[in-house]
């Protein structure tokens, strides 16, 4: 109770100074919403031991846990590590109750306390307990074993737990990134379908650059991408199995396919299909293999993304004469627009929570990514630059990321490509760390 | 200390713990496998598209020679014709560039044309996908209008992928608004 009222009183705290540095367009666009999500600006201080052997010593393997579990809650914005030189000596072991008088005063809330060896036959024994300081109380434990490979997504699960615990959300610590490397000069760009960890590590490259790839995404259980391929010169829509690397293409139709992406329960892909100058959204059962149209008029119609229950798509078209945001029902019915605010609105996402729309806007020659309630109330917008785009969520709804590209000099210098995240509070923004240049990110779900 | 929580994460965790480690030997087997599977998809379609061009080379040699001189011709006329910014609008200017295209075009009909469409790098990747189609259909639809036959005729857009000037000024954008008309 004490430690909910908090939270509480911070993520208050926070959400003042939150309004005051998001990023604001003049008067018109900006309703400001009341999100106790917003808060955190003060991260919860917590202490992470380094994992220790059956002796009561710190371990190879054990550092380098309390190490990932450490960089997962602080990248989040919402944990601060109490620097472990001011640690009171740590219990030994999980199974030894802290003296919590000496932790109370470093203002630590949370006390992580784990035993991480490995035994005889080669594998990792993982065991944890997370200490509640303020109530004086273990509040989680758990116990573990895996070969030496899964101790990275072992890390992550723990951070997740931790993360769930303080934060009340569900956590994205479990989770992939999936999205384009890029090399090469920019007229003749080499781009790779590449996948990592959500904190960048496990980097894998998934094609080999020999055609054009664009925009991949997750299916919901992660297993499959969906992307654009420029196999034979002939941009379509593939489908890539993760684990057996197999990838096809997407049935056979007259025109271009693209902007592909899954339905909730994955069995549609929702994409756009081009022909004479027209763009339109369409529905392919995977199973059926039956292609709905949803959309038929001579403008644009793409980018179109479901709401996570399936019964709505949001999308962007051209329609009205710039390039705006509207919703329709999963059958094409009732088509809406939703945006208002001054310049063209793009790629539409619909958040995990099912309340927000991420976008990418793009207003007198500046770019920004934004997010706004479904019916196109409460814009805020949470990044900027000379362009940003392609907003993804993560699983939880809470962090938004996206890739922005630096200005291109005419001698080709300039012009760098990354990845970003950002707290859809417009807090702690940060950069993905890619071996090179990186965009058209897609966050997976818990894997878990 | 023992709390339903913990036999219930101790379950997660189990399994979690062999998701991780047949996931990884799937990797391990997945990325060989991938890796064979695409090498030979492209060396299939690198080995399809020379044994294309070995029977149109073999069908006549002199076919080469003829398609460089036209090649040449409509590098002289002007294979480019440029846009307004998120329009697909043809210009007077374009279409007289496209006038030319199609006396050639027409001349030459033994030729097949592929229609490129781009979109400079102002725009959302996807909505550019969909302009360069756009320019491209509109190219294709004029010289189509002009007498000559659709069926020769391919469409690719590019989106912003492939400028043909580097740099980010309007000079720059304004050029990478185009189509181009090639001969193959």
């Amino acid at each position: 109770m004490i430690r909910h009222s908090l939270i509480m009183m911070m993520a208050w705290m926070g959400l003042a100074l939150s309004m005051l540095l998001s990023v604001f367009l003049p008067a018109h666009a900006q309703t400001l919403r009341l999100d106790i999500t917003s808060g955190q600006v003060a991260p919860i201080p917590i202490a992470i031991a380094d994992f220790t052997g059956p002796d009561g010593v710190p371990t190879n393997v054990g550092r380098q846990i309390a190490q990932i579990i450490s960089d997962d809650l602080i990248s989040s914005g919402q944990f601060k590590s109490v620097d472990s030189a001011a640690f009171i000596t740590p219990p030994d072991s999980p199974d030894i109750r802290p003296d919590f008088n000496d932790w109370v005063p470093l203002g630590v809330q949370g006390l992580l306390v784990g035993s991480a060896y490995i035994d005889d036959g080669g594998a990792l024994q993982i065991e944890f307990v997370l200490w509640d300081v303020v109530a004086q109380r273990d509040i989680t434990s758990g116990e573990g074993s895996t070969d030496e490979n899964g101790l990275r997504r072992l890390s992550h699960q723990i951070a997740d737990f931790v993360y769930e615990e303080f934060t009340g959300d569900s956590a994205y610590f479990d989770t992939q990134i999936v999205y384009v490397s890029e090399s090469g000069p920019a007229d003749r760009r080499i781009k790779r379908l590449a996948i990592m960890d959500q904190d960048g590590h496990n980097h894998r490259f998934l094609t080999s650059g020999n055609d054009l790839v664009l925009t991949p995404r997750f299916s919901p259980q992660a297993h499959e991408i969906a992307y654009v391929n420029y196999f034979n010169d002939e941009p379509n829509v593939y489908l890539l199995d993760v684990a057996l690397g197999r990838t096809e293409r997407v049935g056979s139709f007259p025109g271009m396919t693209f902007a592909p992406r899954f339905s909730p329960d994955g069995d549609a892909l929702i994409m756009s299909l081009a022909e004479d100058g027209a763009t339109d959204i369409f529905a392919l059962d995977l199973k059926t293999q039956q292609l709905s149209q949803l959309t038929r008029s001579p403008s644009i119609d793409t980018s179109p993304s479901y709401s996570p229950d399936g019964s709505q798509i949001v999308f962007n078209s051209d329609r009205g004469g710039s390039q705006q945001l509207y919703v329709m029902s999963e059958n094409g019915r009732g088509v809406q627009r939703i945006s208002y605010g001054e310049g063209r609105y793009a790629t539409p996402v619909w958040s995990p929570r099912g309340d927000i729309i991420a976008f990418t806007k793009i207003v007198r020659g500046e770019f920004f990514i934004g997010v706004m309630n479904k019916d196109g109330s409460g814009e805020r917008l949470l990044a900027r630059g000379y362009l940003v785009e392609g907003p993804t969520w993560a699983p939880n709804g809470r962090v938004l990321m996206y890739f922005k590209q630096e200005p291109r000099e005419a001698d080709g210098s300039g012009g760098e490509v990354a990845l970003y995240r950002v707290d859809i509070t417009g807090f702690n923004e940060s950069r993905i760390i890619t071996p090179a240049d990186a965009s058209d990110p897609a966050w997976s779900p818990l894997l878990r | 200390m023992i709390k339903p929580l913990f036999t219930l994460f101790a379950a997660t965790f189990l399994l979690a713990a062999c998701e991780t480690a047949s996931s990884i030997t799937e990797e391990a087997a997945g990325s060989a496998a991938g890796s064979t599977t695409e090498s030979s998809t492209s060396s299939t379609a690198s080995s399809s598209s020379a044994a294309s061009s070995t029977a149109s080379s073999a069908a006549s040699n002199a076919d080469n020679s003829a398609l460089e001189a036209a090649r040449a011709d409509m590098m002289s006329i002007g294979d480019t014709v440029l846009f307004g910014y998120d329009s697909s609008q043809l210009s007077a200017d374009a279409m007289a560039t496209l006038d030319a295209q199609a006396a050639l075009l027409n001349a030459k009909p033994s030729f097949r044309v592929k229609v490129e469409g781009h979109a400079d790098e102002r725009g959302t990747r996807e909505y550019n996908l969909a302009l360069g189609e756009r320019r491209a259909s509109a190219t294709r639809d004029y010289l189509v209008a002009k007498g000559v036959d659709g069926s020769r005729i391919r469409i690719v857009s590019y989106g912003k992928e492939r400028p043909a000037v580097v740099g980010s000024n309007e000079d720059a954008w304004a050029k990478n608004r185009r189509s181009v008309t090639v001969l193959n």
